[in-house]
């Protein structure tokens, strides 16, 4: 990984990737909203409000792997000391806030006509909300100090201690109840979902997915650019 | 006509399902766009000190290159 360290070959790598993902990003998102909106059928008992299924779920997704993406540039950041793994948490921190709030915000909007609520404070949507307010914590932490090392170093702590919600999101469907459905994709035995949904639902997520992967280089593009602007103002500093 | 009219009725949940699609589309835009921004925007400020920087002289000009 430590290949990956230098500036000069990271740029480079992403200017090869980025091309494909984002073009990738573009059809997939185009073909998902086809697939979700028009191809795809209502279903017998939610009717037409199933179509949210296909953004809230790759959303609720995303925030999950976001989330573990920070948590293990975290780790490698504070063990390893790799020096492109504070870019690639901070960077990532806002994408994966967003789709938190998309996950929260979507849930809600299909909650209402279903369950006749906005809102339960039940385990599943309350650890997501925890899970938001660790994005917003994690984004203030590593802008709370003139040395941005410092602010790093807090905010791989929190997302080292907050990652133990990620397991409790994932299971909190099974472990307690809820109004939430459970897994129906993601499970042992296979997804349960009919492939005229699955397919729509896997080829947004992927969409979302490749989305993700060109915003984060892009990020970590201007991460290293403001590095490079501050240790230039500090050469100043000193010379002057 | 009609048929927009169905489709956009989402079998009356389209109160629900377009909200849900629009703000997505919402916040992958915004995301994008700030994104593109901040790169833009930052790449102009290292070009501009680049500019104003003389090969080895000492970097007194860069004070308003700053951000």
């Amino acid at each position: 990984m430590h290949r990956f360290a230098n500036p000069g070959r990271f740029v480079r790598l992403a200017e090869k990737i980025l091309p494909w993902s984002g073009g990738f990003a573009v059809l997939a998102l185009g073909a998902g909203l086809y697939l979700s909106l028009f191809a795809s059928p209502a279903d017998y008992q939610q009717g037409e409000s199933v179509r949210i299924m296909y953004v809230h779920v790759p959303a609720a997704w995303m925030a999950l792997f976001v989330y573990t993406i920070i948590a293990a540039a975290s780790a490698s950041s504070l063990i390893w000391r790799h020096p492109l793994a504070d870019l690639v948490a901070r960077a990532s921190a806002p994408v994966g806030a967003g789709f938190t709030f998309l996950a929260l915000v979507t849930g809600s909007l299909w909650g209402k006509p279903m369950w006749g609520t906005w809102w339960v404070w039940d385990a599943r949507l309350t650890s997501v909300l925890v899970l938001f307010f660790l994005y917003l914590g994690h984004m203030a932490l590593s802008h709370a100090f003139d040395d941005q090392s410092r602010g790093n170093r807090a905010a791989s702590i929190l997302a080292l201690v907050g990652f133990i919600n990620v397991p409790i999101i994932k299971f909190s469907v099974d472990w307690w109840s809820t109004l939430h459905q459970p897994a129906s994709v993601i499970r042992l035995d296979g997804p349960t979902l009919h492939p005229s949904m699955l397919w729509p639902l896997l080829v947004m997520a992927l969409g979302f997915k490749l989305y993700y992967v060109s915003l984060l280089l892009l990020r970590v593009k201007s991460e290293l650019l403001a590095a490079r602007l501050r240790a230039r103002s500090l050469a100043a500093v000193d010379a002057a | 006509m009609d048929q927009a009219q169905t489709f956009l009725a989402m079998g009356g949940y389209g109160g629900f399902v377009w909200p849900a699609f629009v703000l997505t589309a919402a916040v992958l835009v915004g995301l994008l766009v700030t994104t593109l921004r901040r790169l833009r925007a930052l790449e102009g400020d290292l070009l501009r000190l680049q500019a104003s920087e003389p090969p080895a002289d000492s970097a007194h000009h860069l004070g308003g290159a700053g951000r």
